[in-house]
């Protein structure tokens, strides 16, 4: 098993403790002129993404996490898990609706997700930056308002409801930014 | 804080800042002339190197060692005749990167003949004024300052019960069942990450009296054996100065330099030798004196107003 020193500690560095994998959010280096030297770090458990901190003697090792980030297309959610696989090998995965998370709301078949892997289960799934995405419900537009002020709720094929323009239609195709749950543009303005 | 690779040519510290830091060496050398203290600079590479167990020094291919503190030179020119002096310069500790670490530093370190420690607080005092730093609070023992936050009294509290206070505050390393039975460990400990990040949040505040276990050159306190003569300069919650008063025994210092040899050689390491040089010194004579080493780089951070060594050094470490 790799290990990872404690001089070797930074940002983004993903190891193993108490069984769980971790990600170093924040590594502070803390020595008396005169005394024992020690790490005191910020760790986050990427499956439960709760923040912690603890103290390691420095020199002391920790085994590394085997983590790693791939591009995933979701194929489909079966009520218990939601099924992706890796466009060139075909590879399938299944993940929890732990490690979807809020990341559900934005998922539709065939779009490409970023998939953080510990020993090959989904911890993590980030949603693209950008989906396109249908709208199922929201009030009656207001014909002649396209340039903005006001907005209404709208909600989308997915689940996810975020505010639009008055104006927008049900069963208009919107393009919407996932990080901040906004609306960007109708998707054939984008 | 490390900086992008194609950006790291770049200076950490901005002009305001260096003009800031020439305008401190400046300070600190003027206040050491007006108190006739003769600056010396002495080398940077040694052929030996300071035996205290928490001290890991840089080698150099060549042979020797670059020194983690002027302080054995210092003393032999001391033992030679040569009264009071001051080196400011770099010294190096290997392995110490951080926010308030950089392997190589700015350190003035500066000794006083016939001083005790309660002149040496008022006299590192008088320097940080000198320099633009607040008036310091009233000094404190380290035994009040760690009871006051730990409400444990660190000369006689068990290991049980330092081990259990830091388990229940959250600090108690991941690792620990090497050091169980070592007292030092869990002092520095509760002392780093409980009690240091309280002290002088307003004006420094010097800490008096440590526990002499792994003291080395340090006289011990006549009347109370179980501490050194020794003070440490907190602001902040940083650690900027260290002071105390000198052991001139060289029998004793022989000893204490064996013993942390052997603690480093359990470690697993080859320690460098032992400073032989400095104990015939120390066997030929050293007057009665009082010594300081303060970390210029963190000072002028802590004026300034900066967050960690890299916005006050040209090239911190990862710029190097």
């Amino acid at each position: 098993m790799a290990q990872f020193n404690t001089n070797q500690f930074k940002g983004g560095l993903k190891i193993i403790l108490d069984g769980d994998p971790y990600a170093i959010v924040e590594n502070e280096f803390v020595k008396p002129g005169k005394g024992q030297a020690f790490s005191r770090v910020k760790i986050r458990n990427l499956k439960t993404n709760r923040t912690i901190e603890r103290t390691f003697k420095s020199g002391d090792s920790v085994e590394a996490a085997d983590v790693l980030d791939v591009d995933l297309q979701f194929l489909y959610a079966d009520g218990e898990f939601w099924h992706f696989m890796e466009p060139n090998s075909f590879e399938q995965y299944q993940a929890s609706e732990a490690a979807v998370g809020d990341a559900a709301k934005w998922l539709k078949p065939q779009d490409n997700c970023r998939v953080t892997l510990w020993d090959g289960t989904p911890l993590q799934i980030d949603p693209p930056n950008f989906v396109t995405l249908t709208v199922t419900e929201t009030d009656p537009g207001l014909r002649g308002n396209t340039s903005g002020g006001g907005t209404k709720p709208a909600t989308l094929e997915t689940g996810a409801v975020v505010q639009v323009p008055l104006f927008i239609e049900e069963g208009e195709v919107l393009k919407v930014d996932t990080r901040k749950s906004e609306y960007v543009s109708r998707a054939n303005e984008g | 804080m490390a900086p992008a690779a194609v950006d790291d040519w770049r200076p950490g510290a901005d002009r305001a800042t260096l003009i800031w830091r020439a305008q401190l060496l400046a300070a600190l050398r003027r206040f050491m002339a007006e108190r006739s203290r003769v600056e010396v600079d002495t080398p940077v590479i040694s052929s030996a190197a300071p035996a205290e167990r928490a001290l890991d020094c840089l080698t150099v291919v060549d042979g020797g060692y670059l020194v983690p503190s002027p302080e054995h030179a210092l003393k032999r020119l001391l033992a030679a005749g040569h009264g009071s002096l001051y080196q400011l310069g770099h010294v190096f500790r290997a392995g110490e990167i951080g926010r308030w670490h950089n392997p190589e530093f700015t350190m003035l370190e500066w000794y006083r003949e016939h001083a005790d420690l309660a002149a040496m607080l008022v006299e590192t005092d008088e320097l940080l004024q000198a320099v633009g730093v607040p008036t310091a609070s009233a000094p404190q023992r380290y035994r009040e300052a760690f009871g006051k936050i730990t409400g444990l009294d660190p000369l006689i509290a068990t290991l049980e019960e330092l081990a259990a206070y830091a388990t229940t505050t959250g600090i108690a390393p991941v690792n620990h069942a090497d050091d169980e039975h070592n007292r030092m460990f869990w002092l520095d400990l509760i002392m780093s990450l409980a009690v240091q990040p309280t002290l002088g949040l307003e004006a420094p505040v010097m800490i008096t009296h440590f526990p002499i276990d792994d003291a080395v050159l340090i006289a011990s306190d006549p009347d109370d054996e179980r501490l050194g003569l020794r003070f440490e300069c907190y602001w902040q919650g940083v650690e900027l100065a260290n002071g105390a008063v000198e052991l001139r025994d060289a029998q004793v210092a022989e000893q204490r330099m064996q013993r942390e040899f052997a603690i480093k050689q359990l470690r697993g390491v080859q320690p460098p030798p032992i400073d032989t040089r400095l104990l015939s010194a120390l066997a030929a004579g050293l007057p009665p004196c009082a010594g300081v080493a303060l970390g210029v780089d963190r000072l002028l951070a802590l004026l300034v107003g900066a967050s960690n060594l890299d916005q006050v050094l040209p090239f911190a470490w990862p710029r190097r």
